[in-house]
């Protein structure tokens, strides 16, 4: 099957927006009146419902952040009473106080939806199986794509994070087509069914990855499609926005992002609306969701948005690539660096692992990154000489693209931190 | 033929923090891999572990199942007389000739008054022609 519902994946944009308007006019109304959080919110801001006519006006609305969730925590920008929830997610909260996701019967039923749209794109279907390595349970991951699944009538298999030969056991026994992980788990599967003795590419049915819930790079999207003979796939979505949610088509040029359901905005660091196409910070404002409802939710997200009909027939603005996070980003001397640029860089390098950390330190009054990488077993040399070269080699090809000296380490391989969810990748020591 | 007369020589990537030889070597002590000469190369981070032991290829096996990175590499290993300017003659015989010794290493053979040189050199054939043309024995595997 193309597509899971062509009626609306294929509506014209003129249409489109039109019907946002119409959702964003009753969204405004709803929020006002169910939602002490919005209405003192927008009463700050002197908005009245009557001030939303039209699309855009939906600049005069405040923003909302993560710090909102927390502030509120655990379900104070809830527009629902208690007994109209079926589900709660939090996230991990590793970054502070978790927050708390709650859903209805309906807003369970578009997310599944919206993943249904997505998984199909994805070229997925009935017949296929679906090994969900995504954490199961208070994280989104596991229980969206689980649902997504069932969906399309796929079938599922509901292994969650971790034990990671058993991912590879069962995935050759059950004849697993697609895996659902972050990008740096399905690496790490891959190392470990090469230590199994077990080819994917050639022994396993696998030819789909969805992959997400990390920034990767396209380097690294060449390399597990290389080194598994699959093709992979972005996937994107937010426990605030429910969860995965949107992914990219056949053409792997962007992530569709179903604006019958999703308001998405690209802002500059002035909170101002950038160009089409030009990056920026991803602000969703959520159209359908009940339990939940988000207005101008700053995602933190940095990418940019196109708006155009997608050579697959389908008509919704398209993601381009999330470079990564406002917190992810690092500030080294001055300049920003994004750890997908430094992943870019490494994975065209061939004597260079999968896995890489950067570690940010201050030496006196100045930051020193250094980027650690394993050397692969190829790239190792009997002249040290050679291996020395090699992180010289890196070093400069680093400096190219950042702008800003690191320094490189060669480590053992297997040393690096691997991890079945999102992977640590940056560790700053530095003291604030 | 010299290409069989071509030691196999075991690279062992270890960076530079305490026990790393340790457990290298215990790998090799409990499958009874018995070591000839080793050598290490450091930067100051990390260093590369140069091994030739009686079974190569059951090293290469076990290291790599250790979980190090490891590759075999060729070497040469000549059998040289323990006396004033044997070292010399090799090295001339390669410098003469435009071959550039990258590194060396020896250890004493079992035979009495000789000792094995291994020796990395940017053009190995024709280093092993040359030296063997010499009169130089070239070791197989380690004696």
């Amino acid at each position: 099957m193309e597509f899971w519902n062509p009626n609306i994946e294929r509506l014209p944009e003129e249409e489109l927006k039109q019907l946002q308007e119409r959702k964003l006019r009753r969204l405004v109304e709803n929020a006002f009146e169910y939602s002490s959080f919005y209405k003192e919110r927008f009463g700050s801001a002197g908005i009245s419902p009557h001030d939303i006519r039209s699309l855009e006006d939906l600049q005069k609305l405040p923003f909302t952040y993560k710090t909102d969730l927390r502030d509120t925590y655990p379900t104070g920008m809830f527009s629902v009473p208690q007994s109209q929830i079926v589900r709660f997610h939090v996230s991990s909260g590793t970054t502070g106080v978790p927050t708390v996701v709650g859903y209805t019967v309906n807003d369970i039923d578009v997310w599944s939806t919206c993943l249904a749209r997505s998984l199909t794109a994805c070229r997925l279907g009935r017949g296929d199986v679906v090994q969900v390595a995504y954490g199961y349970g208070l994280f989104t991951g596991g229980l969206g794509l689980h649902y997504g699944v069932e969906k399309i009538g796929a079938t599922v298999l509901p292994i969650g994070a971790g034990s990671t030969s058993r991912q590879v056991s069962l995935m050759k026994d059950l004849g697993t087509t697609a895996m659902a992980c972050t990008p740096s788990y399905l690496l790490h599967i891959g190392e470990v069914a090469e230590s199994m003795k077990v080819d994917i590419a050639s022994q396993t049915k696998l030819r789909v990855g969805i992959l997400g819930a990390e920034p990767w790079s396209l380097e690294s999207r060449k390399r597990i499609e290389q080194n598994l003979g699959i093709r992979a796939y972005d996937i994107y979505g937010t426990s605030e926005m429910s969860g995965p949610l949107f992914t990219e088509c056949s053409a792997q040029n962007g992530i569709h992002a179903w604006a019958d359901h999703f308001l998405l905005e690209i802002i500059d660091d002035h909170g101002r609306p950038v160009k089409q196409g030009k990056k920026g910070e991803l602000v969703v404002t959520t159209l359908s969701k009940e339990a939940l409802p988000l207005i101008r939710y700053r995602m933190g997200d940095i990418t940019s948005l196109v708006w155009e009909e997608c050579e697959c027939g389908r008509t919704h603005p398209k993601i381009m690539r999330v470079q990564g996070r406002v917190d992810d980003m690092i500030v080294i001397r001055g300049i920003n660096v994004f750890p997908s640029q430094i992943e870019s860089v490494l994975m065209q390098i061939p004597e260079v692992g999968d896995h890489f950390q950067i570690v940010v330190d201050r030496v006196g009054p100045l930051d020193v990154m250094t980027v650690k990488v394993e050397v692969t077993e190829s790239a190792l040399s009997d002249r040290i000489g050679a291996l020395m070269q090699l992180e010289e080699r890196i070093a400069k090809q680093l400096r190219e693209v950042l702008m800003v000296n690191a320094k490189v380490e060669l480590v053992e391989r297997g040393t690096l931190p691997r991890s079945s969810g999102k992977s640590q990748k940056v560790i700053d020591l530095r003291e604030v | 033929m010299v290409q069989n007369k071509i030691l196999k020589q075991i690279t062992l990537f270890a960076e530079n923090k305490p026990g790393r030889l340790t457990s290298a070597t215990k790998i090799l002590s409990e499958n009874g891999i018995n070591i000839r000469a080793f050598t290490i190369a450091d930067t100051g981070e990390f260093g590369i572990i140069r091994f030739v032991v009686d079974d190569a290829d059951a090293a290469l096996r076990h290291l790599q199942r250790g979980g190090f990175t490891v590759s075999e590499t060729k070497v040469l290993g000549l059998e040289m007389s323990d006396k004033p300017g044997a070292l010399f003659e090799i090295s001339s015989a390669l410098s003469d000739n435009g071959i550039n010794v990258d590194y060396a290493y020896a250890y004493t053979s079992a035979a009495p008054g000789k000792a094995i040189l291994i020796l990395q050199a940017s053009d190995l054939i024709t280093a092993a022609k040359l030296l063997t043309e010499r009169g130089f024995q070239l070791v197989e595997s380690s004696p």
